[in-house]
This record gives C-alpha cells, structure tokens and sequence, in this order.
C-alpha cells in the first residue's frame, strides 16, 4: 500500500506517537480537574506540549496556545472570536472551506468580505491584497500553503502589509505546520491555526491555536475550565479561555511526541525530504501525454503536493483506479476549497491530488509515476 | 490528629501558570508540590503551590527569577 494523501491526514507517524497515546490512555486522568497524581501528569503533559509548539512557533509564552480538535474548529475561534458586524475582512481564492464557510455565515450578519482572485495557476498578487484594504478592514485571513495545488503564499510580505495597516493577521497553517519555518514574531502574525495530525504528526482530533498576547477572542465555547468554578462567566485567561471542556490528553500526548520527533529530525530536513519527492513526481509525470498538472511549478518552495488530472477523466475514476489497482492512496474531487476550484477550471471534475510524507520514498515515487504513466496510456493519451 | 504546619502557598489564575512553576521548581529540587487550594483562599485554578514556610525566600526569588506568573502568595496554618 502506498498512501499519498498526506494533505489529508498524515498516515505514517513515528513509533513514539501511537506508544505515547497507548501510554497516556493508561495513565493519564483529566489535565486540570484535580492535584493527584494522574492529573497533574496530564495537566504536565499538556503543558509540555504547549511548550514544544511555542519553541517551534517562535512564541515567547506559551499560554497563548489553547488546544482545539482540529484547524477548522481554531479557524472558527479566531474568525467568529474576533471578527464583528461592520468589520471588512479579505482573503483569498485558495481558501479551504473551514476559513471560507465560516466568513460566508459572518458576511449574513454584516462583515464585509473581498476575496482575492489568483490567477488559473492559482497565485495571488500581493499588490491586489493590499490594493483591498479599506477604512474598515480588520483582518487578512489566509493559507500559508494550498490544500489543493500546494502553493506557498508569502506570509513574511502578508505580515508586513497588516502591521503596516495595523490589521490582524489570521493565517491557516494547517498544510505547513511542522513542515515550514514559522515564526510568529518575524512574519508578524497575530493568530496561528493549525492541525495536530497532518506535518505535525499528532493524531487525529488535535489541533490549536496560538492568540497573540493582548488579543482577547470571544469563545466558542464555554463551560467547564478546570478554574474560576463560582464564576457566571467563563474565564478570560488564556489558554482556559479557549479550552472549554475536557482536554483530547491522549491525542495531546501523542502530538507531544510527534513535535519531539519534528525537532530531532528538523522542519528544514523533513521540508526538503518532502520537496524532492514532490519534484521527483512532477518531472516524472509532467511529459505524460494526457497528463494536466495544476498549481505554481515556477518556485521551489511548495508543499509536497502535485495535483492532476488525465485527459477529461473524472478525477474520482482515476483516484480510484489507483486504489484499487495499484494500491496508490490519493485524493480526488474537491478538497473543500471551491474556489480554488474555481479558478483551476476543475470544478466539475475534481483533481487527483498525490500529497507526499517525508515517509514516503523514492521507490514509491517511481511507482506512482509508472501508475499514471499506464492509466494515461489506457485512457488513449494525447491531450 | 494531623498536626497543622505553617505553609507558603501560591495560587495561580491558570492551570498552565500552575504547570510552568512546578516544572521550573522541580527541577530546581525546591520543597514542596502542587495541592488542591485550601478552602481558606480564594484562587481561580484549583491547583495551589504549597512549600514548607521556611523555603519562602526560595519561593520568591524562584518567582522572581522566572518571571512566573501568580495570583496571589500566603503563608497559611494547615
């Protein structure tokens, strides 16, 4: 079995992390409920955690990172936690849904949206980011890579037009976290969502967010914090503030191992492990006759992401041969980013997205080319 | 009966800020742990730092040194 749908979810994970969620099921009672043993080792848990993703975020204090399940369920809590009625907000065509379903509800309530268009290799213009600043703008909400062409957007430059406009700078890193520098302080960006189980290789159901200091969001959720039980109110200090409810432990400790492992290996080693697969893939099946390829090829800073599609198949035909003919695990149809879509022209018929793990190998690689190589000789070739 | 001792007790705002000071204390070998907050303060996080009364000093340059964020410090009779 070959999985290539990394972009997704991760699937291969260093040993330690099922080790580590094996372990904390066994031992671990509920982080902040309790001074006995098994709580404060999830209580310690939690807090080395948070630990090792400030250091790998460049943040100063780590209470400013609050635990969420999931990139999308951050993104809510930044963008309904911070975004209010009258507010113009602009992001871009490369959105995933769980930035853009988000800011479609807030626009029926009354906050303005501009969308910057990119162009059909999905780029955007920095120029028309800022050229869409207006007296009322808030806050620049986008993707520092994209979940379908694997396009990097320049989040220094972002950073530096909303510190110039004094805007907020909300940025998804769910498809970079672990995998590109980032840094919160020198790419000036003021709220960091990100998912546990993808380049961080957590499991599934964590993810978080990191709120800069003096930056109060209204919270999703409220209820039980662990502190503060006689208050009416939900707490305000970080990170109980955004932590209502019990704590995904488990999947924490497991996070926890993933991030020590990111920082024996290296972003920088994992990134270029990643990069030469991808290329590797391009270049072996960009000459295939049949073969479309989508995204931004003219840099080498992209995410491990080669999208595609083969003559005018349905992307989910081919997708699916790969499963079950070869055994090549991929991604087809929409990747929850329509507008992305959108401006690749695929929104009928989808792409097949192979998305790299520095897991994966050049064997696997050389596979999945000669798989493609066949099902566009099958399907007759020729554009 | 269980004798009362005079205690040095920090409470906290945070179950974070609580974890942040019993690592750095720990591994500084300081007296004293994490308990439940006596019911005689008032604290936001129920986890309270409790060290013997005459490690008070170490408490406070540890706090200081650190910069480890607190609510409030006691000395208490429990």
């Amino acid at each position: 079995m070959i999985y290539f749908d990394n972009a997704a979810t991760s699937l291969h994970k260093p040993a330690s992390v099922a080790q580590a969620v094996y372990n904390a099921i066994n031992t671990l009672g509920n982080s902040g409920r309790g001074a006995h043993g098994p709580a404060l080792e999830a209580a310690r848990t939690a807090y080395e955690t948070r630990e090792a993703l400030a250091q790998l975020f460049g943040v100063e204090d780590c209470t400013r990172i609050a635990f969420t399940s999931n990139a999308t369920e951050s993104l809510n809590a930044a963008i309904k936690g911070l975004i209010k009625s009258g507010d113009h907000v602009i992001t871009t065509q490369l959105e995933h849904n769980s930035v853009l379903r988000p800011l479609f509800e807030l626009e029926n309530k009354g906050v303005e949206l501009t969308i910057v268009d990119s162009d059909s290799s999905g780029v955007i213009s920095l120029s028309d980011v800022e050229r869409s600043i207006q007296n009322h703008t808030r806050a620049i909400i986008c993707t520092h890579g994209s979940n379908v062409t694997g396009n990097v957007l320049d989040i220094e430059s972002i950073g530096q037009i909303c510190q110039k406009h004094s805007l907020l700078f909300i940025l998804d890193a769910a498809q970079t976290a672990g995998v590109f520098p980032i840094h919160v302080e020198k790419q000036k960006i003021d709220v960091l969502c990100f998912s546990g189980h993808k380049g961080l290789l957590g499991p599934q159901g964590t993810g978080g967010l990191y709120v800069k200091e003096g930056l109060s969001l209204t919270p999703l959720i409220t209820g039980g914090s662990g502190i503060d039980t006689f208050n009416k109110n939900h707490p305000a200090v970080m990170p109980e503030a955004l932590e209502g409810g019990t704590l995904n432990i488990h999947g924490i400790a497991g996070l926890l191992a993933g991030l020590k492992y990111i920082h024996r290996m290296g972003t920088d080693t994992i990134r270029r492990k990643e990069q030469d697969l991808a290329w590797e893939f391009y270049r072996g099946v960009r000459n295939i006759p049949g073969v479309e390829i989508y995204g931004d090829f003219s840099t080498p800073n992209r995410c491990g992401i080669v999208s595609l599609n083969i003559k005018d198949y349905d992307s989910a035909i081919v997708s699916d041969l790969l499963a079950n003919e070869y055994m090549i695990h991929t991604r087809a149809g929409g990747h929850c980013a329509p507008l992305m879509h959108q401006a690749l022209g695929t929104q009928g018929r989808g792409l097949v997205r192979f998305s790299f793990s520095h897991f994966n190998t050049m064997e696997e690689i050389t596979y999945g080319i000669q798989a493609v190589r066949e099902i566009a000789a099958r399907f007759g070739g020729g554009k | 009966m269980r004798k009362k001792e005079w205690k040095v007790i920090v409470t906290f705002q945070s179950t974070t800020h609580a974890m942040a000071l019993d690592k750095i204390f720990k591994e500084q070998g300081l007296s004293g742990r994490l308990i439940p907050v006596p019911r005689q303060i008032t604290a936001g996080c129920g986890l309270a730092w409790c060290s013997p009364l005459d490690a008070k000093a170490s408490v406070l340059d540890g706090i200081n040194q650190h910069e480890l964020h607190y609510e409030k410090i006691v000395e208490l009779e429990i």
